[in-house]
Order: C-alpha cells, then sequence, then structure tokens
C-alpha cells in the first residue's frame, strides 16, 4: 500500500487494474486505492510480470503493507518502508482531568517558598496558622514560628531577644492594625474556688498542690464549648472554628520576650493534668525547649497577670485567633449577697474578642459562663 | 494573447532545453517514486507538464539575477543550477540538502544561485521579489527579480499589492505566472470573475502578455523579451505561461475536481517533452540514440543523487535550535 | 557631542532622532511605510526627514501592509537595512503572513542562508480613544514567534537608542512603540546613543514584592510603587524592554529576593506575554515565591472610545496598588 500523505495510514484496495499474469510497465496504473480523500489511483515504478495478488479488492490494509507480487520476486507495488522517525506508539489518552486542581479537600495552604524554609528548619507547618492571600501560610509565618521556637535557646541572648521582639512586635501590630477588638470585664467570685482549693490541697502534697489557674484555664476551656465563637481562627476573610481547645498560656521569658504554649486538649484535661502542664511548659519554655506545635497550636489564648497583684488586663489577640482571655489578681473584695455585704476573693476576667467572629452579647454570654462553671469547681 | 516574437534558438540551444527538461522530468517522477515509498514525505508537489516553463526562462537569467519561487519549484531549482544531489538530499531531509534539510521539497534555497526560496504560501513570495528588486534598484545594480507563481496567486491581495508597488516604483521584476488552470482544485473560471489574466496585469500599468506554456520555443523568446525590459529600466513585466499540470496537485489528492479525459488530452496532445522532441526529430535534430544517452546521463545523474541523498547523515537533533537566529553579525 | 547636559524633548522627537541616527550613519538604511514622507508620518514621528533625506530614503507607500512589509524583508535580504513603519499594531495583521510565514522562517527554512536584518517599528496600545481598531496590545502576539524579536521602548534613552541596536542585529527586530507614549516629554541626556535590546532594566529597587512591565505600563507601575511606598510597601519595578527575547535571569533575580510577583501587562490576559512570564516564574522560582503571581492586564473587552470605559479596561495605578496589596496579603 503506498504512502500517498504523510497523513494516509492506511487504505483500502477497491479495483485492481492488472490480473496475474500481466505485463506492466513502470508509470502504469495498476490498482485503484479509497484513501480517506477519496480514491487515489497507483502506479507501479517496476516493469515486468504480475505473478500474484496480495491484498484482495475491498481489503483495508496499512500503508507499506505489499499488494502484489511482480515477477515472482518479492517486489511489491510501491514499496513503501514505514519512516522510522515516526513515533511507535501512539501517546496515552490525557486524563479526563487535572491532577492538580482537587476541590473540596482539605490540603494545607502554604507558600514554596515557606514551605522549604519550613522543610529545612524542620518546622512542623500544621502547627502554623497563615497569615497569606487565602489563609496560606507565608514565608514570614514560618519565619515567626522558628523564632518562637529557637529564640529563648539562641546562645546570643541579645540577638535572639532581639528577634523575639521583632517576632511579638509584628503580631502585636499585625493584630492591632487587622483586628477590630471589642472589651468586656466582669468580676468573679472566687469564693467557691478558693474553698473547694483548699479542702482539696489538704489531702496532697506539696508538690502535688494545685493552684486556682489551673481551674481558670479549665473554666476557659469548658465555657468555649458554649460559646465556640471565641475559639478558632480567622483566616481567608472568614472564621474557621476550630473543633479542638487548645488553651494557650502567656509566659513571660526572664530575658524579655513572651510566649504562649498551648495545653492540647484541655477541656479533656483534668486540672491536675492542667497542673501538670503548666508546670511543665513554663520550665520548657523558660529553658527554651518547646515543641512547635505547642507554640503555634493555640485556639485561644488567656493571660494570667495575677502575680502581678494586677487587677485588671485587657490584652491583644494573637492572631489568628479571635478572643484572648485576662485574669488579673486574686484580690479580697466586698460583694453584696442576699442584702448583706460579704469579703470575698474576686478575680477580675477580661475579654478581648475579635468583632468580625463575635458579637459583644455571644462575648457577654462567654464570660458569664466562665463564671456559672467557677462557682462549681467540683465539677471542672 | 501570444507573443510573437519567437527568436529562433539555435541546434544546441534544444537540445540543452530538451536535456534539462528530461532532467526536471525524470527526477519529478523519481520523487514520486521515493514519496510512495516514505523516503520523501510531507507535501510533494511535481513539476510534470510544466518543465517547459523553467527550462525556458532561466536559460536568461545570469548569474546576479534572484529567483523567487513557489512550492513547485524542483524544476525551477534544476533549470537554476542547484546541483542535483543537493536537491535530492534537501527532499530527503539531509544535512546536506541545500537548505540543510530544513525546508524540505517545498523551501530550496540556495544563496550560491540567488535562489530565494520556493514559498508555500500562495502570493507570499512576491511581495518579497519586489523588495529584492527594490534593493537592487537603490544600489544600482543590474539585476532582475524572476518571481514564480501560480494563477491561484492571481486571487490574493499579496498580488495586488506587488503588482502594483513594483509599477510604481518601476522595478526591475519579471513576474512569471504560470497558469495551469487549477488552484489545487479549483479552476480559474471558477475563482476568478476576470479569467484574463494579462488584464488584470496591465492595469497595474504592467507591460503583459501570455504564451503558450507547453511550448518552450515560444516560452524562450518570450522571457527574453520579458527580462530584458526589466533590465532596461522599464518597469515590471507580467509573462502568462499557460500550461497544464499533469499530476494531482500533491501526491495526497485523487483529482475529483477535474476530469480523467482532460488530463490524457493534455498528456497525448500537449506534453512540451513529446512536441519538443517530435520537432526536433522532423528537423532533423535528435536522433534515437542522442535521445537514449541523454537518458541514461540523466539516470546516472539521478542514482547518484539518489544516493548521496541515502547516504548523506541526518542532522543531529543537538542542533534542533539552530538557524532561528542568525549566527554573528549581519554583513 | 559636547557635555551630558541632558534636554527637553517629546517621545516621538525621540524616535526621531534615532532615525536620523541610522540614516546619517548606514546609506543601507531606509524608511518605509504609509504617508512617513509628504505627511510627516501618522504620529509625526517622520516630519522633517523627507526634506533631509530625500524620498529614495523616506518612502511614501500605498495602503498596502503585504506588500511593503514584504518588500521591507526582500530588500533586508537582499542587502538593504530598511526601517518599515506599520502605523498602528492592529494594521500589521494586514502584513502577518510576511513577518511570520517569512521574516520570522526563512533563516531556518534556508538552513541559515538567508538573515532578515529588517526592523519594523509600529504604535501599540490604547489610552488616546482611539478605539478598537487603534488601541489594542498585540505585542505580547508577536513575543510568541522564534525567529523575530520584539522590543518595547518605554523611555526617552530607548526609543531614541533601540533603533540602530535593532538594525545591526541580523535578525527581524519588531519595535512597539505605545501610542500614548508620543506626546509626552521627558529629559534625555545629550550623549544618549545606541542601547542594548536583549535586556530588562530595573527601573526601581525594592524588597518586598517585584513589579514586572513594560511599555505604557511602566509609568502607571511607577507611580503605584510610590503610592506603596508612602504605605510601607517596598516595591521593585523591571522594565522588562523585550518580549522575545525574555530576560528571565533578572525577572527571577529579583522575585527570588521579593519572593513576591505582580506582572502588569496592557495586553488581554488570556495567552497573554504575562502569562509566559508568569509560567516562567513557576518554572523558575517555584521554591521562591511566598504567594501566588498576580496580574494586572487589560479587560477582556475591545478597547471601546469613551475615556471612562477605556479607563477602565486598562491597567491602572489603583488595579496595580491592589494587586500589590493582594500578593502580600496587607489591606489598604
Amino acid at each position: 500500500m503506498p504512502s500517498l500523505g504523510a497523513d494516509m495510514e492506511s487504505g483500502t484496495l477497491v479495483e485492481w487494474l492488472v490480473q496475474p499474469g500481466a505485463q506492466v510497465n513502470r508509470g502504469d496504473l495498476v490498482a485503484v486505492v479509497e484513501t480517506q480523500k477519496g480514491a487515489i489511483d497507483v502506479e507501479i515504478f517496476e516493469s515486468g510480470t504480475i505473478t500474484e495478488i496480495l491484498v484482495e479488492e475491498g481489503e483495508e490494509v496499512p500503508v507499506g503493507t505489499p499488494l502484489a507480487i511482480v515477477n515472482g520476486a518479492h517486489t511489491e507495488v510501491a514499496t513503501p518502508q514505514v519512516a522510522a522517525a515516526e513515533p511507535a506508539a501512539t501517546p496515552k489518552a490525557a486524563p479526563a482531568s487535572s491532577p492538580h486542581r482537587r476541590f473540596g479537600e482539605q490540603r494545607l495552604r502554604i507558600s514554596p517558598a515557606a514551605r522549604r524554609l519550613a522543610l529545612r528548619e524542620n518546622v512542623n507547618l500544621r502547627d502554623i496558622h497563615g497569615s497569606g492571600p487565602d489563609a496560606a501560610i507565608t514565608l514570614a509565618d514560618v519565619e515567626l514560628a522558628i523564632k518562637a521556637i529557637k529564640a529563648p535557646v539562641d546562645q546570643k541572648r541579645t540577638d535572639s531577644s532581639a528577634a523575639m521582639s521583632e517576632a511579638i512586635a509584628a503580631a502585636m501590630a499585625r493584630s492591632k492594625r487587622e483586628i477590630p477588638h471589642y472589651y468586656l470585664g466582669h468580676e468573679i467570685d472566687m469564693n467557691s474556688v478558693m474553698t473547694w482549693l483548699e479542702r482539696e490541697n489538704t489531702s496532697r502534697s506539696v508538690a502535688d498542690r494545685l493552684v486556682y489557674a489551673a481551674l481558670l484555664l479549665k473554666a476557659v476551656a469548658l465555657a468555649v464549648k458554649q460559646v465556640p465563637e471565641m475559639n478558632g481562627f480567622w483566616t481567608g476573610g472568614n472564621f474557621q472554628p476550630s473543633d479542638n481547645i487548645h488553651v494557650g498560656v502567656a509566659i513571660a521569658l526572664r530575658g524579655g520576650g513572651l510566649v504562649a504554649p498551648a495545653i492540647h486538649d484541655t477541656d479533656r484535661s483534668s486540672v491536675e493534668g492542667i497542673m501538670g502542664s503548666l508546670r511543665d511548659l513554663v520550665g520548657r519554655a523558660r529553658s527554651g525547649r518547646l515543641r512547635s506545635s505547642e507554640v503555634s497550636d493555640a485556639t485561644i489564648t488567656v493571660t494570667n497577670l495575677g502575680e502581678q497583684s494586677i487587677e485588671q488586663v485587657f490584652g491583644v489577640i494573637y492572631p489568628p485567633q479571635v478572643a484572648l482571655v485576662g485574669f488579673g489578681a486574686l484580690v479580697d473584695r466586698p460583694r453584696v449577697e442576699n442584702g448583706g455585704i460579704f469579703v470575698r476573693p474576686t478575680v477580675f476576667a477580661s475579654l478581648s474578642a475579635d468583632h468580625r467572629a463575635s458579637v459583644g452579647h455571644r462575648g457577654a454570654q462567654f464570660l458569664a459562663e466562665i463564671d456559672r462553671l467557677l462557682q462549681e469547681p467540683e465539677k471542672l | 494573447m501570444t507573443v510573437s516574437d519567437t527568436r529562433s534558438t539555435s541546434k544546441t540551444d534544444r537540445v540543452e532545453l530538451l536535456r534539462q527538461m528530461l532532467r526536471i522530468r525524470r527526477f519529478e517522477e523519481k520523487c514520486a517514486e521515493l514519496y510512495s515509498g516514505s523516503k520523501i514525505r510531507g507535501f510533494l508537489h511535481l513539476y510534470i507538464g510544466e518543465e517547459a516553463i523553467a527550462a525556458g526562462i532561466m536559460q536568461h537569467l545570469s548569474p546576479v539575477d534572484a529567483i523567487v519561487a513557489t512550492y513547485r519549484e524542483h524544476g525551477h531549482a534544476l533549470a537554476r543550477g542547484i546541483p542535483m544531489d543537493r536537491l535530492m538530499a534537501e527532499m530527503y531531509g539531509k544535512a546536506t540538502g541545500v537548505s540543510g534539510g530544513r525546508g524540505g521539497s517545498m523551501h530550496i534555497f540556495d544563496a550560491d544561485t540567488n535562489f530565494y526560496g520556493g514559498n508555500a504560501i500562495v502570493g507570499g513570495g512576491l511581495p518579497l521579489a519586489v523588495g529584492i528588486a527594490l534593493a537592487d534598484k537603490l544600489r544600482g545594480e543590474p539585476a532582475v527579480t524572476a518571481c514564480f507563481f501560480g494563477e491561484g496567486a492571481v486571487a490574493e491581495g499579496e498580488f495586488h499589492e506587488s503588482a502594483n508597488l513594483a509599477s510604481l516604483w518601476k522595478l526591475p521584476i519579471v513576474f512569471f505566472c504560470e497558469n495551469n488552470l487549477y488552484a489545487m482544485g479549483t479552476a480559474l473560471e471558477r475563482s476568478e470573475a476576470q479569467t484574463d489574466l494579462v488584464t488584470k496585469a496591465r492595469s497595474y500599468s504592467i507591460e503583459a502578455e501570455a504564451v503558450d506554456g507547453m511550448d518552450v520555443s515560444a516560452i524562450s523568446g518570450a522571457a527574453a523579451c520579458a527580462i530584458e525590459h526589466a533590465r532596461s529600466g522599464r518597469g515590471p513585466y507580467f509573462l502568462e505561461l499557460q500550461t497544464y499540470r499533469f499530476r494531482a496537485h500533491s501526491m495526497y489528492d485523487p483529482e475529483l475536481y477535474r476530469d480523467r479525459r482532460e488530463v490524457e488530452e493534455w498528456r497525448s496532445e500537449h506534453d512540451p517533452l513529446d512536441s519538443l522532441i517530435s520537432t526536433m526529430r522532423a528537423d532533423d535534430e535528435l536522433s534515437d540514440d542522442r535521445l537514449q544517452q541523454i537518458e541514461e546521463q540523466i539516470a546516472a545523474e539521478i542514482d547518484r543523487a539518489v544516493q548521496f541523498a541515502e547516504e548523506s547523515a541526518w542532522e543531529p537533533v543537538e542542533t534542533l535550535e539552530r538557524h532561528v537566529y542568525a549566527e554573528g553579525a549581519a554583513s | 557631542m559636547t557635555a551630558t547636559a541632558t534636554r527637553q524633548l517629546t517621545y516621538r522627537e525621540a524616535v526621531r532622532e534615532g532615525i536620523r541616527d541610522a540614516l546619517q550613519r548606514d546609506k543601507r538604511v531606509f524608511l518605509m511605510g504609509e504617508d512617513v514622507g509628504r505627511y510627516g508620518g501618522c504620529f509625526a514621528v517622520s516630519m522633517g526627514l523627507l526634506d533631509e533625506f530625500g524620498p529614495e530614503r523616506i518612502r511614501d507607500t500605498p495602503l498596502s501592509e503585504s506588500a511593503f512589509v514584504g518588500a521591507g524583508i526582500g530588500a533586508a535580504m537582499r542587502g538593504m537595512r530598511p526601517i518599515v513603519e506599520i502605523m498602528t499594531v492592529n494594521f500589521s495583521l494586514l502584513a502577518l503572513d510576511q513577518i511570520v510565514n517569512n521574516a520570522a522562517t526563512i533563516l531556518h527554512m534556508s538552513g541559515g542562508q538567508f538573515n532578515v536584518p529588517l526592523v519594523i517599528r509600529m504604535s501599540t496600545g490604547g489610552g488616546r480613544q482611539l478605539a478598537a481598531q487603534h488601541s489594542h496590545s498585540l505585542e505580547g502576539w508577536y513575543g510568541h514567534i522564534p525567529g523575530i524579536k520584539v522590543v518595547v521602548p518605554a523611555t526617552f534613552e530607548d526609543a531614541r537608542g533601540m533603533l540602530w541596536t535593532a538594525l545591526e542585529d541580523p535578525n527581524p527586530v519588531l519595535i512597539f512603540e505605545p501610542t500614548v507614549l508620543y506626546p509626552v516629554t521627558g529629559e534625555l541626556d545629550g550623549n544618549a546613543g545606541p542601547v542594548d535590546i536583549e535586556s530588562a532594566r530595573i527601573r526601581r529597587s525594592g524588597a518586598d514584592l517585584s513589579l514586572i512591565t513594560y511599555g505604557s505600563s511602566l509609568a502607571k507601575t511607577l507611580e503605584a510603587a510610590d503610592e506603596l511606598a508612602d504605605a510601607g510597601i517596598d516595591a521593585e519595578v523591571i522594565d522588562l524592554r523585550s518580549l522575545r527575547p525574555l530576560d528571565d535571569a533578572t525577572v527571577i533575580e529579583s522575585v527570588a529576593r521579593t519572593h513576591h510577583a505582580v506582572i502588569v501587562d496592557e495586553g488581554w490576559r488570556t495567552g497573554s506575554i504575562s502569562a509566559e512570564i508568569s509560567a516562567r516564574i513557576m518554572e523558575q522560582a517555584f521554591y521562591e515565591l511566598d504567594a501566588p503571581v498576580e496580574r494586572v492586564c487589560s479587560v477582556e473587552v475591545p478597547v471601546p472610545y469613551p475615556k471612562h470605559l477605556e479607563d477602565a479596561a486598562l491597567p491602572s495605578v489603583r488595579k496595580i496598588v491592589a494587586a500589590s496589596r493582594k500578593v502580600l496579603n496587607v489591606n489598604g
């Protein structure tokens, strides 16, 4: 079957113009071939006798198939060799859909540059919350996480302090620039807590004694369940509530600087467990051995300035979180109950919340819920 | 309308013209065979039936003259003196091809003979030819540009723009219009309201004539006049060569658009080679032995050309990106 | 030349100086195009040159874009150094066959035997209320074609200096002159002369993001960079100058420093040169990116006539600033 065009792959022999035994001369028309473009005469480039017909009329054969034998020699009518350069295999069909664009799948958004840095510095990306477009983790986010982890252990204390200050400054500046804060305050009667603690601690060794701060943390964690708008992240223009409750605890470092590592699953931890975590975290934070997941996992932060005898604190939300609860010092205050005046131990609780994620009414419910929970310390 | 001034061509001239026409025909026949055998690929357009035109015209061009041709340009290339072996190697796409294998059948270029290419865009070569002629005029060169194209190109805007520009600027160019009656499969009367091409050319104030494109003597005479006209500074010339292609437009063409009897009639009654041979025989200028000898010489030349092409190397793939931008500064 | 005192002149005068310089330097050079002679050029670029150099070298042509562009190609192949002027890029489509099928291919098809040392100049882009058949930015299209070079002078120095270098280049070079710039006045160094036509230039250094642009968008982009600076964002501005070849090295080096890229291109977004640059950044600097590449292109509509609609269709300072803020995720 002669090749009559670069785009011809096969042809149908529709008519033989010669029969076996016929004398043919170079240039004679010997057959008619039907192609995709129509019928084309086939000429012969040899002279001699047709001794055998190899392809019958009506047969479709690929280009290069011998059609007949001339002079007994196996000299076909038009002897094409399929060009070696033609690709042997047809390319596989392209996949129906692009593998790169899958929707509805929770895939971490992270910029390529941030991913490379995180890989190099061994930072767990799952622990970082993105500040980039579409809430992607950016280079700056990873750098911040690295600084937060490394700063305390850095041999060059001044450098690390500077780096940490810079990181805190950046986060706080961003918070104040982007987050529309609102603030609520509420005085909580701590009498039940302190009474319960006193009783509880009598049966404990000094080392195992509980402090009221642990109860405050637990109360916050449980209150979040009733007001989930406080727990999660503002990313990509939306509030994304967190399924987990990891309360971050602001810890001031000795050389200056601040970290707010998370107590994982605070709501499911016992008060003893929280106590243990608190001790552990403070110790490790001050010796610079925090895990990166602890540094960046917090879903809400608690700051407690009670040690400084400060009565009220209104904190700055740690982005991309949406709420921060502040507790002041435990102080005795006169409170009116049932028409009488009593001196009670109290703590002033404040809420700094992101108005994009919640409204003041819900914030009030949240503080009230913390109060309610602290009135039943045995249930915490 | 035919030119009556047919200068007498001498005996040696006629033998040489015969030899040239036979070279072209046998070369083209070999190309058809090699194409069927997949040695030559792409589009292949054969000049069989039109050989008298290239042979009759090229003899009147000087080495400095420029040629712009079409995709059916093997005949022009051979008649211009491009070596057959390098031409055949180009058909194969080999590195030794006249265009380095980059062009193939439709893009024969040769700087040595001022052959500015087979152009595969119908009408695309005409503006180029006008520019070459403009350069020659600006530089005061005595050269003429021979621009070949088919009658199909006359429907293109580029023909009209180029004819106007060449005439407006009185450029030394000859438009050789090879009218083989079919633009691929579209007959002239099916595509042109005015089928008299000479009239079209004259509308641009261009000297224009038509000549029997199957009569090499007539072509030779008309071409000599046309080229002399352009060389003498009298502006462009348009010469229509009325011819017929005996083969299909390209290899993959079942010729649905024309009657087989029409083709047969042209082949049997107007074959430019047959008529030249019978004239020469009648004038006792050509013996059977002489013809046989010429055929053998041509067959040997073709065998050598095929062998050269077969044995030539492919360009290494590493050089794929060569010749996209010029290497080194312009001259 | 005397000292390096700067001079005031218009963009069109800078182009004219380049043409005059070329005509004086090389007798093979001639200018050819519609109304370049007696009329003085559609945009008055060649005003006065006919008197100075005569009709053979300042050659008026009929309205036959294909023929005179093709004639330029033929003349270049035959030893001349033609400058062919096409009034606007839209009209160049009438000569597309000659540019794409001949100028760009002949060197290759001829196995390196024939080169085409031709320069084609044309105006491009919108901003003058010339509507949909005189305002498009198709230089990116031409950038698709191997075998030609595509340059866009956005500064007075380039308007003056790219032409001679293009004429000395052995390849066909297309120079796109933004229509909007012709009447603009600026300063040119007294010693201004030929400049290279292959490299990009950093027109403003910055650390926060790379603004990549060319042509008439350069001025808008520089203005946007000033505005961003006021907001504390330090933008780098790259003028591509050449769309083919593209100076990848300068672009990639910048993005590797800033990790953020915005491409400003007056062409339409789909299939544009901005798409090409974005792809190259992805190919060569993926791991340097800190945010997806942003593009500011023309709205996908034929450029409309009324000013407010034309302004809305083209890249603007406001859009460039917004895109920059978006890649940095900084609210304005």
